[in-house]
């Protein structure tokens, strides 16, 4: 039970107005790109033309006579101090900057520091590299052939095979396949995408040669995993390192993992002493720093006759591109792609995944996402439309037919999964309903008779986020818990700062709101720091949709460990014992006797002035949560699509999101991610893919060929929500940063296939093009 | 690299400097005039995060010369509040959470600042038109639009322009 807080609170439940908008509308946000020292220098990255190339030598010298010019850093250079590769975050390695080879387009060669930006650009033109080009690899089918080049030459395997990771229970899978009477297949690629802040990514590296510390202003998602991690690698004393992620543009996975351009400012600011900045342009960007995706899956059902099914098999071929640098939890080589068999209820599945080398950039990030989350929730849904399709069924009433009911939860996956909470059906009825779903059916036969071409579809996904239980979550080896510090003043004002660090979501606003609710302090009088690993507890950062369900977790427990202290304050103050008082958000009241009462500024003031004998003084605390399980929001999204038969234009006509992500705490700030996620999840589905060509070339490198949706293309949402709070988190919550992002994809694209099925499409890979559409409807001879 | 001098007016203050011919406006606004509220988002005029009004135009300072602007009036999102009061834009900003990460938001502001003057009364469909040249990775545009309506109609109620 959660109380209502008033309005002057605003706990749980009110949208707060952002605390944070107050600089960005003025244009005083402090962006890494911001930061200005004195004394700073500029660096710019030299990168490779070619995909794969041996390096026959590197000429400095023209470069270093650049006016401005003061270094140029290379591998070598590197390799002497130690630092010529860095780990990666998922059992890997990758060169900060190439020694003997180039493995991708625009990897990092050489970094040269100057005096300004311009003369640093300069001198990165300088810079001449004897390439020997070698023979490619952008097919990850192919990776695996005899002929195949080797391209991690590195390693001892002599292979591009990086790992094979299966689960399930592949007898009784089989067992199942063997005896069901319907079987559905796909075959569906998720393509390379690349989650594109707005705000790239860079650094001010700040490195004082009389104290030895550095100070590291990062685009950093997670800025105390790489504290420990620059003092591992480059040999730094941890204490020595302070990493401050100021306000992030963006960061959607891309800002995860460590990136060379950090490492090379960090050496650069040692070697000089002085500040370095380093800040990538967006091809550098696109380029060069985490994609995701890039998994060419199928999947096959076994089902009954009546639309029963039984068991889901899952194949999968994920290019990795020439490091594995995907960024997740150190046990699950594909993430929580197991979470593949969705909302439905298989009583036996097998999933296999198998990683390889080809000469792309480095990633496998989980681009708003929990780790491959997206890829299982697109495959899943898509296919549950196959077998509808197979089974001349609707796919509302398939999936009906075929969710887990709410009765069965804690509910158990074939794939080892304990999903916390659901109730599919509750928001599939509300999104069915929302947006009229039976009228649009005949709507849509009655367009079809008349030749015109309609199409609906529909996402029932699961999601599963918050990683996680420290048991079996660990990134780098860090367990995946996270943490919240709260002070609060004698005045009974707060600070609180958090291990993790917003991008955008709001925790400035939305996790005082949590304290606002276990306190009964307005929100007002909140502030809330994250991002500085000097004053912050240590937290593994936010990425994952786990901020809310891991350090808002951690932010109730240490609130509920001061309000333990302030009951026993409370009690000496009102001379009563502390089983006489009962707490309404903002004070203690005696039972019975409601008129003796000590508000929470009250106690604040006495926890400094007039605490018992014997309490240490102060009113504080710190929490680190390590959740007992992930958390599993979920919804139902509906998509209505019209296509014109002369050009293949796709117009989403309408967009239903009902989203499940538990209690929420500020309904603004949830209606707002849902927005974007949602126009994140139109640009993949029909616009955005990092592609190669046969000589590796980057086709996507730039915002004129990666589209991002604009105001015109990007349709009304409209949302709506069901709630079902989890069970084992300490206020309900789920998290929901990442829904619709997960979910939507396989939305649009269903309603698509649904358009053109009459005419025996099954599937069309993403994006789908209005390229890609006439083409079909060409070669079904019914384009205008 | 020889260095030419220029004159601009910026958010109705004069400033002058010697720069090079080759200066990008938004690094001169930036890195010389250290005015960080413009942003830069990409290298190709796509993003619209650089956006600034040039002699009242909203122009993208990422794909001008800082030369270009000699003799001519720049405002940036600094110059959008007066005396201290916000703008009613960047009021309608933070009421219909028209922002998350607020890297656009300058130019998003700025943009549709120039976008009210020339068409007070917008349709929601004039502003997505109006703002389709600066991009918004967070928000779906959806509130933005609100966003703009609730200053178009605080400003007919005859608020500031």
């Amino acid at each position: 039970m959660i109380f209502k807080t008033s309005e002057e609170i605003g706990g749980m439940g009110h949208s707060v107005k952002r605390k944070e908008d107050a600089r960005f509308i003025r244009g005083q946000g402090n962006y890494v790109d911001d930061v200005r020292l004195r004394n700073m220098v500029y660096g710019h990255m030299v990168r490779s033309p070619y995909a794969h190339a041996r390096i026959n030598g590197i000429n400095t010298a023209e470069a270093l006579k650049v006016p401005g010019v003061l270094a140029v850093i290379t591998g070598k250079d590197l390799a002497a101090a130690g630092l010529g590769w860095m780990p990666t975050l998922f059992h890997d390695k990758q060169m900060v900057l190439a020694q003997d080879k180039v493995l991708f387009q625009a990897q990092e060669v050489a970094f040269v520091v100057a005096e300004d930006r311009y003369s640093a650009a300069d001198g990165a033109e300088a810079v001449e590299v004897d390439y020997e080009e070698l023979p490619v690899l952008v097919d990850p089918h192919k990776a695996l052939d005899p002929d195949a080049p080797i391209l991690r030459e590195d390693r001892d395997e002599k292979t591009n095979h990086i790992f094979h990771w299966e689960v399930g229970d592949r007898e009784a899978t089989d067992k199942l396949f063997n005896e069901a009477p319907v079987k559905a297949h796909l075959d569906a690629f998720f393509p390379r995408c690349h989650p594109a802040p707005l705000e790239t990514c860079g650094c001010v590296a700040d490195y004082n040669q009389a104290t030895g510390h550095l100070t590291l202003w990062e685009t950093s998602q997670a800025p105390h995993a790489h504290r420990t991690l620059f003092a591992i690698v480059a040999g730094l004393s941890e204490n020595n390192i302070r990493i401050i992620s100021p306000d992030i543009g963006g960061g959607f996975g891309n800002k995860v993992p460590i990136y060379p351009g950090y490492v090379c400012a960090v050496v650069a600011s040692l070697t000089l002493g002085r500040p370095v900045k380093w800040i990538e342009s967006r091809s550098e960007n696109l380029q060069s720093t985490g994609f995701a995706r890039d998994y060419h899956m199928s999947a096959d059902i076994a089902a009954d006759r009546d639309g029963k099914v039984k068991a889901l098999r899952v194949k999968t071929l994920a290019d990795h591109g020439a490091f594995n640098a995907a960024a997740q939890p150190t046990k699950f080589p594909a993430g929580l792609f197991s979470v593949c068999t969705g909302s439905y209820d298989f009583a036996s599945a097998l999933c296999e995944v198998d990683g390889v080398y080809t000469n792309k950039a480095p990633g496998g990030i989980a681009y708003r996402c929990s780790f491959r989350v997206t890829e299982a929730a697109y495959l899943i849904e898509r296919a549950m439309d196959v077998l509808a399709g197979e089974l001349k069924m609707d796919p509302a009433e398939l999936r009906l037919k075929n969710f887990v009911s709410p009765d069965r939860f804690p509910y158990k996956s074939a794939l080892g999964w304990t999903y916390d909470s659901g109730n599919y059906k509750g928001a599939m009825d509300l999104a069915m309903e929302r947006i009229g779903y039976a009228d649009l059916v005949k709507e849509r036969e009655e367009k079809r008779k008349r030749g015109e071409l309609m199409g609906i579809g529909i996402s029932s996904f699961t999601e599963i986020v918050g990683a996680g239980p420290a048991h079996t979550f660990d990134i780098a080896g860090l367990k995946m818990f996270d943490s919240c510090e709260i002070r609060v003043h004698p005045t009974g004002k707060v600070i609180a700062r958090l291990g993790t660090k917003s991008q955008g979501q709001g925790h400035e606003t939305t996790f005082a709101q949590i304290i606002a609710q276990e306190l009964g302090i307005p929100v007002a009088g909140i502030t809330l720091e994250e991002g500085d690993t000097d004053t912050a507890p240590y937290g593994l950062g936010t990425y994952a949709s786990r901020s809310t369900p891991v350090a808002g977790a951690a932010t109730a427990m240490a609130a509920r460990k001061i309000r333990a202290k302030a009951k026993k304050i409370a009690a000496h103050l009102l001379e009563v014992s502390e089983d006489d008082l009962e707490w309404e958000p903002g004070k203690f009241f005696v039972k019975g006797a409601p008129e003796k009462s000590k508000t929470i500024q009250d106690v604040a003031f006495a926890a400094y002035t007039n605490m018992p004998d014997g309490m240490e003084a102060g009113l504080e605390a710190v929490h680190y949560y390590d959740p007992p399980n992930l958390t599993f929001p979920f919804g139902t999204y509906i998509c209505v699509v019209d296509i014109d038969k002369g050009t293949g234009e796709i117009k989403v006509r309408r967009f239903m999101a009902v989203d499940d992500c538990g209690n929420i705490i500020n309904p603004m700030v949830v209606e707002g991610q849902i927005h974007g996620g949602l126009t994140e999840g139109l640009a993949i589905a029909f616009m955005q893919e990092i592609s190669y060509d046969e000589a590796g070339n980057v086709q996507g490198g730039s915002f004129m060929d990666y589209l991002v949706p604009t105001a015109v293309e990007t349709p009304v949402w409209e949302t709506d929500k069901t709630c079902t709070p989890s069970p084992h988190h300490p206020f309900g919550a789920k998290g929901v940063g990442e829904s619709p992002n997960v979910g939507s994809p396989a939305a649009f694209v269903n309603a698509v296939v649904d358009a053109l099925s009459h005419l025996g499409v099954k599937h069309i890979d993403m994006p789908v093009t209005s390229w890609k559409v006439w083409k079909i409807l060409k070669e079904k001879g019914v384009a205008d | 690299m020889t260095k030419e001098l220029i004159h601009v007016k910026v958010n109705g203050v004069d400033r002058q400097a010697e720069i090079e011919p080759r200066l990008l406006l938004v690094h001169f606004i930036r890195d010389v005039l250290e005015m960080t509220g413009t942003h830069i988002g990409c290298d190709t005029t796509s993003c619209g995060a650089c956006s600034v009004l040039l002699d009242g135009r909203p122009i993208k300072s990422c794909t001008l010369f800082a030369i270009q602007a000699d003799g001519r009036e720049i405002m940036t999102i600094e110059g959008v509040a007066q005396n201290g009061k916000l703008h009613p834009l960047q009021e309608g900003f933070h009421q219909e959470h028209g922002l998350q990460c607020g890297f656009c938001t300058p130019g998003m502001i700025v943009t549709s600042y120039a976008l009210l003057q020339n068409n007070p009364h917008p349709t929601d469909e004039q502003i997505r038109h109006g703002i389709s040249g600066n991009l918004c990775r967070c928000t779906g545009y959806q509130n933005i639009v609100k966003a703009v309506q609730h200053a178009a109609a605080k400003l007919a109620e005859g608020g500031q322009q």
